[in-house]
């Protein structure tokens, strides 16, 4: 583990221990360590004694903030339906957040999704987390049976094989264009600040808007062929928390069940269309695909146009609207298709 | 049974004419393809492992076309279900590694009496690629299996010294192979296949051990046992796991009507969905995450073992490999039977 992992480690343990044994949190909520090379699981803490299996490194791909409004009602006294919320302070929950997982909290605040006055957030700011799939890409098929992050490198092992590459290029691809690695809220920050700097964060994007119509049309069809309907770009997004998701509904059934290329693409338009405004880029869509389509690409398209028209970024700001539910006079509509009266 | 030693252009050869009289199709890499004759090359050299996608898409197709209807008032036939026009091609599946084949063959079982599956295992034939080597994620040994397993295939290849020794193990395996295919195995042959299969089978005294294990075990003990609630926690509850599994096989149905033509298709669902379980009511009975993460592996491990005689798992490692939150199936084997 490298030496700046193995300090927020420490601390994360230490401010968790000490927050669960005082008694104001009644969870802790971070990562432990997962059973194969670079996979990390997320993990509550509810003893003190918890503390020591929490861990911090470049593979803390989830964003833990999809877990907060489920953990923070299951700590709640057990009530009907109808029955009015129980007075006085409910129990509060720690958790470690980067700058994306700390928007996308922002982001449940302004639409009511989580009290801050029950968090206790523990900022990490963010060396840019690392793509798994990139690392399997860089050891050519072959299994990693070890990976260890350094300072700079990641030193990967297998059976006949041991390999060193140098880890910024094995960082996920919405890492690389991020501009706010450090988190907006916290109570307590953990580690070092980062003063990273992008420029081209929306060269990505640039690059397919770029593109002919049909040949940006093949890209994304291509991009989606392998999709298997599962489901996990949805489910560990911390903007996707519908009682009933529009793919689910059966009456009306919006949306085609099937594999067949008409209905997975419009499963992956709406999706995106619905996080548009809200999604903080924080990539655990991407990380969390067992097919590795980068359909995070599609909602940095739209990020992208909130920004350029109406100068909005998601989740910088409690007090702030987001822009798809707000309207303000010089709202630029371009979009919009008017036809001249004769 | 018959047993052949082939080299590789003796394969080539197989290979060019099941790519030309059937449809063939193979790994090629995360995925099932269809090959051709002049992308034979792509298969022979396989890496280790099961690939990412799941055999079962050739025997519980995404869709499943069940029948089609007329949705038009007028029309003679409205509404009434005429079977689907196109029956499935006869296909080969090369490449198929033992664990993947030994799922066809646990998956037809609850499947015995469907006609669309059964079909689907009448047009198709199974070559298996033994495993000389394995990936750190496989456990098909533990759960009943062998990496040169024989059990859902019609001809398993294994690689040796150079070339290829063939085991042709059903009738639709000799209905593959032209006469004058290969030579009939050697002696040395003979001792060379033993020699890997009790390589790969040391230290593991009884594969069926862990099958016998769980059918022992008291089942409500099992359900109410403390360590779901830790092992839910992270789950996202999505597909990932159960979509790719070689043997899971539940699916839901539904009508879909565009410009007047309908058709009822039956696809994947997962237990891992809320929407599995919910009823018209309103009510559902796997409410939370808890009962849902529950019930994927007390399936696999307990109520299929208890009707089927074998564990509802081979031992492949995809989901250990792509859960996003690793849960790891050998772990909720191992804590399941300490549970007292
Ligand atoms: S859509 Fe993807 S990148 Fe955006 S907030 Fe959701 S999980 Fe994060
Ligand atoms: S996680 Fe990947 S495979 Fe699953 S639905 Fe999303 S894009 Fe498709
Ligand atoms: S689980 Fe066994 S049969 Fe399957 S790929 Fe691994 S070694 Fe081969
Ligand atoms: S076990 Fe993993 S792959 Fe399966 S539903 Fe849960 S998060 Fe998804
Ligand atoms: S449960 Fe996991 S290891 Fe077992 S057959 Fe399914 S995907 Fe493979």
């Amino acid at each position: 583990m490298s030496d700046t992992n193995a300090k927020i480690t420490e601390e994360i343990r230490a401010k968790a221990r000490e927050l669960l044994s005082s008694g104001e949190i009644a969870a802790f909520l971070g990562f432990t360590s997962g059973s194969l090379p670079m996979t990390t699981r997320p993990f509550v803490a509810k003893r003190p004694g918890d503390a020591d299996k929490l861990i911090w490194n470049s593979f803390c791909v989830m964003n833990l903030a999809n877990y907060l409004p489920a953990l923070l009602e299951s700590l709640e006294p057990p009530r009907g339906p109808k029955d009015p919320p129980p007075a006085g302070p409910l129990p509060k929950v720690g958790v470690v957040a980067t700058g994306c997982c700390s928007r996308n909290i922002v982001v449940q605040m302004q639409e009511r999704q989580v009290d801050r006055s029950r968090l206790v957030i523990l900022g990490v700011s963010s060396r840019g987390m690392v793509d798994r799939k990139k690392v399997m890409a860089a050891a050519e098929g072959r299994e990693p049976l070890k990976v260890e992050e350094g300072g700079h490198t990641l030193k990967v092992s297998g059976r006949d094989y041991e390999l060193e590459i140098d880890r910024w290029s094995a960082v996920r691809d919405n890492c690389l264009t991020c501009a706010h690695n450090n988190p907006v809220i916290s109570d307590y920050l953990i580690g070092p600040v980062s003063n990273r700097d992008v420029k081209d964060r929306f060269a990505q994007i640039e690059a397919i808007e770029a593109m002919p119509a049909n040949a940006r049309w093949k890209w994304f069809t291509d991009e989606i062929a392998s999709c298997i309907r599962c489901y996990a770009c949805r489910n560990a997004c911390p903007l996707c928390y519908c009682p009933t998701c529009f793919v689910d509904d059966s009456r009306p059934q919006w949306v085609g069940k099937s594999t067949e290329p008409a209905d997975t693409a419009l499963f992956h338009i709406l999706r995106a269309f619905h996080c548009a405004g809200r999604c903080t880029d924080c990539g655990a869509c991407e990380s969390a695909c067992p097919m590795g389509i980068k359909m995070r690409l599609f909602t940095r398209k739209l990020s992208k146009d909130a920004f350029n028209l109406f100068g909005a970024e998601a989740g910088l700001d409690p007090q702030a609207q987001p822009p798809l539910a707000t309207y303000r006079p010089d709202d630029p509509e371009e979009f919009l298709i008017v036809e001249e009266k004769k | 049974m018959n047993i052949l030693r082939l080299d590789i252009n003796g394969l080539l050869d197989c290979l060019s004419s099941w790519a030309g009289g059937q449809e063939l199709y193979g790994p090629v890499k995360d995925g099932w393809r269809r090959i051709s004759r002049d992308g034979l090359e792509a298969v022979v050299s396989i890496p280790p492992g099961a690939p990412k996608a799941p055999i079962k898409t050739f025997f519980l197709a995404q869709p499943e076309t069940l029948f089609t209807f007329s949705a038009r008032h007028g029309d003679d036939d409205a509404w009434i279900p005429t079977p689907p026009k196109e029956a499935p091609n006869r296909r080969v599946l090369f490449g198929v590694r033992p664990c993947d084949a030994r799922s066809i063959a646990l998956n037809s079982m609850p499947y015995r009496d469907d006609p669309y599956y059964q079909a689907r295992m009448d047009k198709t034939a199974v070559v298996g690629l033994s495993c000389n080597e394995t990936c750190s994620t496989c456990f098909c040994k533990s759960v009943g299996g062998s990496p040169y397993g024989t059990e859902g295939l019609d001809i398993l290849l294994t690689k040796a010294d150079g070339g290829f020794i063939a085991e042709v193990l059903t009738s639709k395996g000799e209905g593959l192979l032209e006469k004058g295919t290969g030579t009939p195995a050697g002696d040395g042959d003979m001792a060379r296949l033993k020699a890997l299969r009790d390589a790969a089978q040391a230290g593991t005294s009884d594969t069926q051990a862990l099958s016998a294990s769980f059918k022992a075990k008291n089942l409500m003990q099992l359900y109410n046992a403390r360590l779901w609630q830790g092992l839910s926690e992270p789950c996202l509850n999505c597909g990932a796991c159960t979509f790719l599994c070689p043997t899971c096989y539940c699916f839901d149905i539904q009508d879909e009507v565009v410009r007047q033509a309908g058709r009822r298709i039956r696809y994947w669902d997962s237990c891992m969905f809320p929407l599995f379980t919910l009823h018209a009511s309103g009510h559902n009975p796997r409410g939370e995450k808890i009962k849902r993460v529950r019930n994927r592996f007390m399936h696999k491990l307990k109520y299929f073992t208890e009707r089927f005689g074998a564990l509802s798992c081979v031992g492949c490692g995809r989901c250990i490999r792509e859960c996003p939150v690793n849960i790891d199936i050998r772990e909720v084997i191992r804590d399941l039977l300490s549970v007292e």
